[in-house]
């Protein structure tokens, strides 16, 4: 599913951030990234968002390779995962539905289909009756949560969240986490970067360690 | 197909409704471009409204024969009835030395200066219209010419100098106005394209969400667009009514000037063509112009 080949990456400005990392996700797998800041989790979840190219190495998502991939074709790649912000990145001008609308309006489904997933999204995720509410009336929590369902809406094979539950207090958390569990039983691949430790224990998944940019365990 | 449809459609409406939210800077550009616009086409009417009264003018290159103090009011008439029977005159007209009088007391109010005077101190005038197969400046000095050679007549004018000269006038007009509407296109270009390149700075966040989201450069720039669509629509319009408004409080005076001058009247207003590639060329303006800055700024816009 995710397949990494000896992936380095290096700024001109700060130097080598991740430094020939390989590993293997599969199908429908829930892999947590950690390790301290600066060592390179948001960088490892970018290449795979197609935000930022590898120096060297290879990126596989579902068996593409990523280099390959040409300016054009990105959109389309990006429709295939969900990806979930620290800071939400929310629009914070448009409702809730608006917000987890958005993917399938850039997708081109009908007015009706966008209608019902999104209703079916928010009850997913516990925000029923909310679709009117713009995001900054809504608790960080809630707001996550809307962020997820914008992830998850289009139906994507991969899910990548970059720290999800950052800003949120411990029990927020938990709840997110038992959300991200629902995708994965679904068969949806979940990565998520986080050093927050006791989530990670707590759960039970697969670890990815950064350190400096090298993978220190698995 | 009907996706398609609706999804410019959403786009559209959703443009529009972006400016309405912000009316106070929207009417601003729309005022800016309308000026623009406004501009050329109030210049593109003028030169339409000389044209369209040379137009009239090219059949009148008559002749006016002034004749000798000395000669009688007999004379005259005698002259005159030797001039029809020329083969390059269509017809003639003798204005006596007494009509003169009588419609220069008419015409120019210096009747009372006139009546001072001890005798009448005009000539008299003799018309003449050349046939119309005389249209070459060459045949028409050869009948000039003529004309003067003749023992009554003191001076002889062509009233086709001015004309030639104003249509001389008005070619150089036709192509000022051609370069100065192209200066003016490439201001409307230029607004629109800093209006909308200010609007995608202010929406950078949203462009960058909806490209993680997914949203291919064609999705984004589309809003956009129709908003450079609005705007040059928009102030199409406005400048159609500032064109109109300013030809309706022209339209009076420009009579009166025309009464005195032709002795006939016929104002020409943008006509249903006319405004409608204002509209359409304003629409198109305003495209390129956004579409300028997309092209250019959107692949810069990235989420890093």
């Amino acid at each position: 599913m995710i397949k990494f080949d000896q992936v380095s990456k290096r700024y001109s400005e700060v130097g080598d951030v991740l430094v020939d990392v390989s590993f293997t996700i599969t199908k429908g797998e829930m892999v947590f990234l950690t390790g301290p800041s600066g060592a390179g989790k948001s960088t490892l979840l970018k290449l795979i968002a197609l935000v930022e190219s590898v120096s060297r190495g290879q990126v596989f998502l579902e068996g593409q390779n990523l280099n390959r991939i040409l300016e054009r074709e990105v959109p389309f790649m990006r429709r295939k995962m969900g990806l979930i912000f620290q800071d939400y990145k929310l629009l914070n001008d448009r409702t809730v539905a608006d917000n987890i609308a958005l993917p399938l309006l850039i997708a081109g489904y009908s007015h009706q289909e966008i209608k019902r997933r999104v209703r079916a999204v928010l009850d997913k995720v516990g925000l029923a009756g909310k679709e009117k509410s713009y995001p900054l009336s809504l608790s960080g929590g809630e707001q996550q949560r809307v962020g997820i369902a914008r992830a998850v809406v289009n139906k994507p094979s991969v899910i990548l969240a970059d720290e999800p539950t950052g800003n949120l207090d411990p029990a927020l958390a938990t709840e997110i986490m038992r959300l991200f569990k629902q995708f994965k039983q679904v068969g949806v691949t979940v990565l998520i970067a986080t050093h927050d430790l006791s989530q990670v224990i707590d759960s039970g998944c697969r670890q990815l360690t950064l350190e400096q940019g090298c993978l220190v365990s698995d | 197909m009907k996706g398609f449809f609706m999804v410019h459609l959403q786009a559209l409406l959703f443009s529009l409704g972006q400016q309405l939210r912000t009316p106070f800077s929207s009417l601003l550009t729309i005022a800016v471009l309308s000026i623009s616009i406004a501009l050329s086409g109030a210049f593109y009417l003028a030169v339409k409204n000389i044209t369209h009264l040379t137009g009239h003018l090219e059949t009148s290159n008559q002749i006016t024969l002034f004749l000798g103090q000395q000669v009688s009011d007999q004379d005259g008439r005698w002259l005159l009835t030797r001039l029809e029977k020329h083969r390059s005159i269509q017809s003639t007209r003798l204005i006596t030395k007494t009509e003169g009088l009588k419609d220069f007391e008419q015409f120019s109010g210096f009747g009372d200066a006139l009546k001072a005077l001890s005798r009448n101190p005009l000539p008299m005038v003799i018309q003449v219209f050349p046939r119309l197969n005389l249209t070459t400046p060459q045949q028409l000095q050869q009948l000039l010419d003529e004309l003067k050679a003749l023992p009554e007549v003191a001076v002889a004018k062509i009233d086709m100098q001015w004309v030639q000269r104003l249509k001389a006038i008005i070619v150089l007009a036709e192509r000022g106005v051609l370069v100065l509407a192209s200066i003016l296109a490439f201001a409307v270009i230029f607004i629109t394209g800093n209006t909308i390149r200010l609007e995608l700075q202010n929406r950078q966040e949203e462009v960058v969400i909806a490209k993680l989201v997914g949203a291919t450069n064609g999705f984004i720039a589309r809003p956009f667009l129709y908003s450079g669509f609005w705007y040059g629509l928009l102030a199409g319009l406005l400048a159609w009514l500032m064109i109109t408004g300013l030809m309706a409080l022209l339209q009076s005076p420009m009579e009166q000037l025309m009464t005195l001058y032709l002795g006939y009247q016929e104002v020409v207003f943008l006509s249903v063509l006319d405004s409608v590639i204002l509209l359409v060329v304003s629409a198109v303006l305003g495209v390129l112009g956004s579409w300028g800055v997309l092209v250019s700024q959107l692949s810069r816009l990235t989420p890093e």
